[in-house]
């Protein structure tokens, strides 16, 4: 078990299954429609991720990623909304060359925060820095006073209600309740047309795997390792001469950029951003994904918000009344039943008899419950 | 029983609809119409949407769940309502309509993914839905990219029109400048409150208000509040609106926190039999939450009651009532969802196709005269021409026609003056 | 803003916006009672407390119908027959609660969250099945309606004044239970050390679950309170959840005199910031300041213990 090396060979195994399914499977099996679909799932599948890391690993459950999952979805829209905003395409309004929603509140000339999302470059950094920032701020101020547990999960929530009320109320400047739609285009090119959102399903798939990356490196770094030794026995880890707060910090910072990239994802993707991915509502069933994936598996994370998202979809089509039943029991069956989601149940049933099959010539086998027990795989689908 | 319906089946349009109100009952138990007597189908469908010799296929959008359930629920009861009646009275260009109901589940991008599914994968061609404002933001790019229709229920803020939406609500100044100067003339009103929800709807509507009171009827805005969606305390804004004693409280407060609205209201001693209040967002959908006592006197700007005197509505209402129960109401917004598939359906047989293009070209001009809410016929802009009505809440939940306009009210959705 | 009003006038309304800012402070009250119980003493995250308010509200209704249609005579009492039926509704629904799901995972506070998160779902979804998604008015009997008139330009809504009575009664109650009583003494035992607790003979179990079950309660009644003044939908519940347990958190959450002061606080200021601004900005800044100075004393009002 030498966890200095990137990835072990059977996580290996796993991200290229993965890996096959997202690029090569999907796209051959799915019209358009359907895998613009799951290109809106996996936008939800880099939140997932970053829960990984910071309530998986960190063990700080946030009830606030939709602020994030909004906040870099946000800084997206306002820079599509803008090219969508030119003044040949504003010609009807009082003031051309804003945005509509800004018009229709009585605002005569971009405010002044709007002004640089005028560059894409200033936008890309602003996707990662502001939610960033602001976890950081967040993390510094509640984890440097050793809030923890069930205190850090309600505060965030309320943060969540918070800026949602914001936008809301800020209609002027966010586009209020209705959100930032009608996005058009991203540097001139039309992301509305079906060959569009397959190139961005490909680059948002080639994402998320930069990201599954980055948490297989965490994971296997000494941070990792602390992360988790953190989780377990806090004071020991604080005892040992470390920083709880700043690892608490750092991790809770990675789950907000996951978070955020992803939410810049989704504006791209789906066109629009509204404030109902900001609230609770949002943020708690984006917890549920990672809970069902397994909390401790960063393949699970994404094998989670897809099944999760499918079923939501299909099901809402056929039974609308059973949907919330179906959800509200996956809640409590994963929690009582599955603590470690669908890898653990990859990892206890599935896959000893796979073992069993091929006589196996891994290394040794792995059990436990550590950092990597269950991380191996999922199920596919 | 059977041959009379039938023959009531072709018999003019007026009585295909009161017959085929009165044998809704019946339906199931008559041989079904015989569809597919209509033109060619190479003929009415050009562009590849999902029209057989026998079948035309459009889709109901709205919330079956979530918390705009509660609203949208009256659309969808209608719109089946009206789909049914025109199946029973032989279809549309001899074609039987078929529709598949999805749910937005009170979510924008939901709705705005359905909309692509119906458009996409099942190739409707319409679709009736959205209620709130956001989810029309939502589906609006959708239509228009995939070439869909849409008609759309609700009385909303203006500032649109597409060339893929047929509005069946009123816009914002049809639905408040007939009703501000009503109230002014009747009550001598010079000073108004304004409360609203917060979002675009009631900003937008007040900010058309505050206009028309400052500079056509010279009075004064004494306050303009908002609260969030699903607030329920008030007793801040009602002690101001003590304070401020306005002539008229001007409402548009929408959802559960209506019903906190007016009780706290009630509670605070406001008695709306002395102090008048205009809202334009309580129909009766809403007063079933409120409470007959609690609003009763309260004034409404409508265009359409429940309990309008005309011969449409006569049949509109126990035909609804007799699919969907008793005890439910109808409010503003249900009959002018009602309104859609009719709309559609006369404006499909006026263009002689299905095609999205014709029928948008074909619908300025369509008139529809078995409407509940009287006549109506359709603007060069897409909106409806309709009267606006101001009603007053009895204790019953019903209102009582005060006041309509003698003529039918231009629809102006980007009105000069007002912005 | 005052310039235009006369003194008399000024007076008055300060007397009666402080009457609104009491009405919030009785419903905040209401609200985080129960949720204090099960937060603070068991330490279980209970996200369907809104559900279990709305399941109080929903019976009052019923109870209103029936007495509507068997018994009008006695349709002016009725409302104190509902807040009883809303408690053991409620608490009957707590106690099988705790039973099948709670009592798992006691060991597990956030997973306790996730799954009354998901029982609030379901819970949503019943009551959408069952009473229908449009909301409900409740019927008040008549001596409910209306206000007194305390002067010409002072009156005071009778419904605030029985919310404010209820409150003070069940707060009462409940210090009675949790300090005096011999149950009481029981739970505190329970929740400042479980194994001795189990060790002289308390049943901790059975502790548990009447606990849990008194929370659901007064949270029934809380709703059963409500309908006087705010709407009974299937989602209404849910409105009500950030608000209630940042009320718990900032109080401090196992002290019952903490959750009172911290309504107290958050109720004046937010009606009082709402008389200066509109009501969503005063709804912001309020939910600003909580979580601000949380963050500079994250043990609450007046706390006994915070850090992990």
């Amino acid at each position: 078990m030498n966890d200095n090396r990137f990835t072990t060979r059977s996580e290996l195994i796993g991200i290229l299954v993965l890996a096959a399914l997202l690029v090569v499977v999907l796209p051959l099996c799915l019209d358009v429609f359907r895998l613009n679909l799951v290109a809106k799932y996996l936008t939800y599948a880099f939140v997932a991720l970053g829960l990984v890391i910071c309530w998986g690993y960190g063990g700080i459950l946030s009830l606030g990623q939709g602020v994030f999952f909004g906040l870099g979805g946000y800084c997206m829209a306002m820079f599509l909304k803008l090219e969508a905003s030119s003044v040949a395409n504003t010609k009807i309004q009082s003031t051309p060359g804003i945005p509509d929603f800004m018009d229709w509140n009585q605002i005569t000339s971009l405010p002044l925060f709007w002004q640089p999302f005028h560059s894409l470059t200033f936008t890309i950094a602003a996707v990662i820095l502001v939610p960033g920032l602001f976890a950081l701020i967040i993390g510094a101020a509640m984890f440097k006073r050793r809030v923890g547990g069930t205190y850090f999960a309600i505060i965030t929530q309320a943060v969540a209600a918070i800026l949602t009320i914001l936008i809301v109320g800020q209609q002027g400047y966010t586009g209020g309740i209705n959100g930032m739609t009608d996005l058009r285009t991203l540097k001139g090119w039309d992301i509305r047309p079906d060959h569009a959102k397959v190139v961005l399903y490909f680059f948002e798939v080639g994402l998320l795997f930069v990201c599954i990356f980055i948490a297989q490196f965490i994971r296997h770094s000494k941070l990792g390792r602390i992360l988790v030794a953190m989780r377990d026995q806090e004071d020991r880890v604080r005892f040992s001469g470390y920083s709880v707060a700043n690892f608490k910090i750092f991790a809770f910072c990675v789950g907000a950029v996951f978070a955020a990239i992803g939410g810049a994802m989704f504006a791209l993707q789906v066109g629009f951003m509204s404030p109902s991915f900001v609230g609770i509502v949002p943020s708690i069933e984006m917890v549920i994904y990672t809970a069902v994936g397994g909390r401790l598996s960063i393949l699970g994370a994404v094998y989670g918000t897809m099944l999760v998202n499918f079923a939501k979809t299909s099901l809402s089509e056929s039974f609308p009344e059973l949907w919330l039943f179906g959800l509200g029991g996956l809640f409590i069956a994963v929690v009582l039943a599955f603590p470690n989601g669908l890898a653990g149940i990859w990892q206890d049933h599935v896959q000893p008899r796979i073992d069993r099959l091929i006589s196996s010539r891994k290394p040794k086998s792995e059990s436990g419950w550590t950092d990597n027990s269950v991380a191996d795989g999922a199920p596919a689908e | 029983m059977s041959d009379e319906t039938s023959k009531g089946l072709q018999s003019p349009l007026r009585r295909k609809l009161l017959m085929g109100a009165a044998a809704l009952p019946f339906i199931s138990m008559l041989p079904r119409p015989s569809f597919g007597a209509g033109p060619a189908t190479s003929v009415v469908n050009t562009t590849g949407l999902a029209v057989t010799d026998t079948e035309v296929t459009v889709g109901i959008l709205h919330s079956a769940t979530g918390t705009m359930a509660i609203s949208e629920t009256g659309s969808i009861q209608a719109e089946k309502l009206a789909i049914e009646q025109i199946n029973a009275a032989g279809g549309v260009l001899g074609r039987k309509i078929k529709f598949i109901q999805e749910d937005g589940a009170s979510d924008w991008p939901t709705f705005a993914e359905k909309a692509k599914k119906l458009l996409v994968n099942d190739k409707v061609a319409a679709i009736m839905g959205c209620w709130t404002s956001a989810s029309r933001k939502a589906v609006l790019p959708v239509v228009e990219q995939y070439n869909g229709m849409l008609y759309y229920p609700t009385f909303y803020e203006g500032l649109e029109q597409s060339k893929n939406v047929i509005y069946t609500g009123q816009e914002a100044t049809q639905q408040i400048l007939a009703g501000l100067n009503w109230i002014a003339k009747e009550k001598g009103a010079k000073s108004f409150f304004f409360i609203g929800s917060d979002y675009i709807w009631p900003r937008t509507s007040n900010k058309i208000a505050r206009k028309h009171v400052e500079n056509v009827l010279k009075g004064k805005v004494v306050g303009e509040e908002y609260y969030a969606l699903g607030s329920t305390q008030f007793n801040s804004v009602i002690n101001k609106i003590k304070l401020t004693k306005p002539d008229v409280i001007f409402t548009d407060v929408v959802g559960g926190s209506n019903v906190a609205f007016y009780k706290q209201l009630k509670a605070a001693g406001v008695d709306l039999s002395k102090q008048a209040l205009l809202t334009i967002s309580v129909t009766e959908d809403e007063i079933d939450g409120i409470g007959g006592e609690n609003i009763a006197g309260a004034y409404a700007c409508m265009k359409y009651f429940q309990s309008l005197d005309n011969a449409n509505n006569k049949a509109f209402v126990p035909a609804f009532k007799k699919l969907w129960g008793e005890k439910t109401v109808i409010g503003d917004v249900t009959q002018a969802g009602y309104l859609g598939p009719w709309l559609w359906k006369l404006t499909c047989e006026k263009a002689g196709s299905f095609d999205v293009d014709k029928i948008a070209a074909a619908s300025p001009g369509i008139e529809f005269k078995e409407a509940p809410e009287g006549y109506v016929r359709i603007h060069e802009n897409h909106h409806l021409w309709s009267k606006t009505r101001v009603g007053k809440a009895k204790l019953d939940g019903q209102f009582e026609l005060i006041f309509e306009t003698s003529d039918l009210v231009e629809p102006d959705p980007f009105p000069k003056g007002y912005q | 803003m005052f310039g235009e009003y006369s003194i008399g006038d000024l007076g008055s309304i300060f007397v009666m916006q402080g009457f609104a800012g009491l009405i919030l402070f009785s419903v905040y009250v209401l609200m985080a009672l129960g949720l204090a119980i099960i937060f603070g003493q068991m330490g279980v995250i209970n996200m369907a407390h809104g559900e279990f308010m709305i399941l109080g509200a929903y019976v009052t209704w019923m109870t209103s119908n029936v007495f509507q249609s068997y018994l009008p005579g006695l349709f002016s009492g009725y409302f104190f027959l509902a807040m009883i039926l809303a408690f053991l509704a409620s608490g009957a629904l707590g106690m099988l609660v705790e039973w099948v799901l709670i009592r798992h995972l006691y060991k597990r506070p956030l997973d306790t969250l996730l799954a009354t998160w998901g029982l609030s779902l379901m819970l949503q979804q019943a009551y959408r099945s069952i009473f229908g998604a449009r909301e409900v008015g409740v019927d008040l009997p008549q001596w409910m309606l209306g206000s007194l008139k305390v002067s010409d330009s002072i009156e005071v809504p009778i419904n605030g004044v029985f919310v404010m009575g209820l409150t003070v009664l069940i707060t009462m109650a409940v210090a009675y239970i949790m300090y005096k009583s011999r149950w009481g003494r029981q739970v505190r035992a329970v929740v400042q050390n479980r194994i001795m607790a189990g060790a002289v003979g308390i049943n901790t179990a059975k502790v548990d679950r009447f606990t849990f079950a008194l929370g659901c309660g007064i949270a029934g009644v809380a709703g059963s309170a409500f309908t006087m003044i705010g709407s009974t939908g299937p989602t209404s519940g849910q409105l009500y959840i950030v608000d209630t347990f940042l009320v718990v958190v900032f109080g401090g959450a196992a002290s019952l005199l903490g959750t009172i002061a911290s309504a107290f606080s958050i109720s004046q200021t937010q009606s009082t910031l709402e008389f200066f601004m509109s009501g969503s900005m005063a709804k912001v800044l309020t939910l600003l300041a909580v979580v601000g100075i949380l963050m500079l004393r994250p043990q609450g009002l007046f706390a006994l213990k915070v850090r992990k």
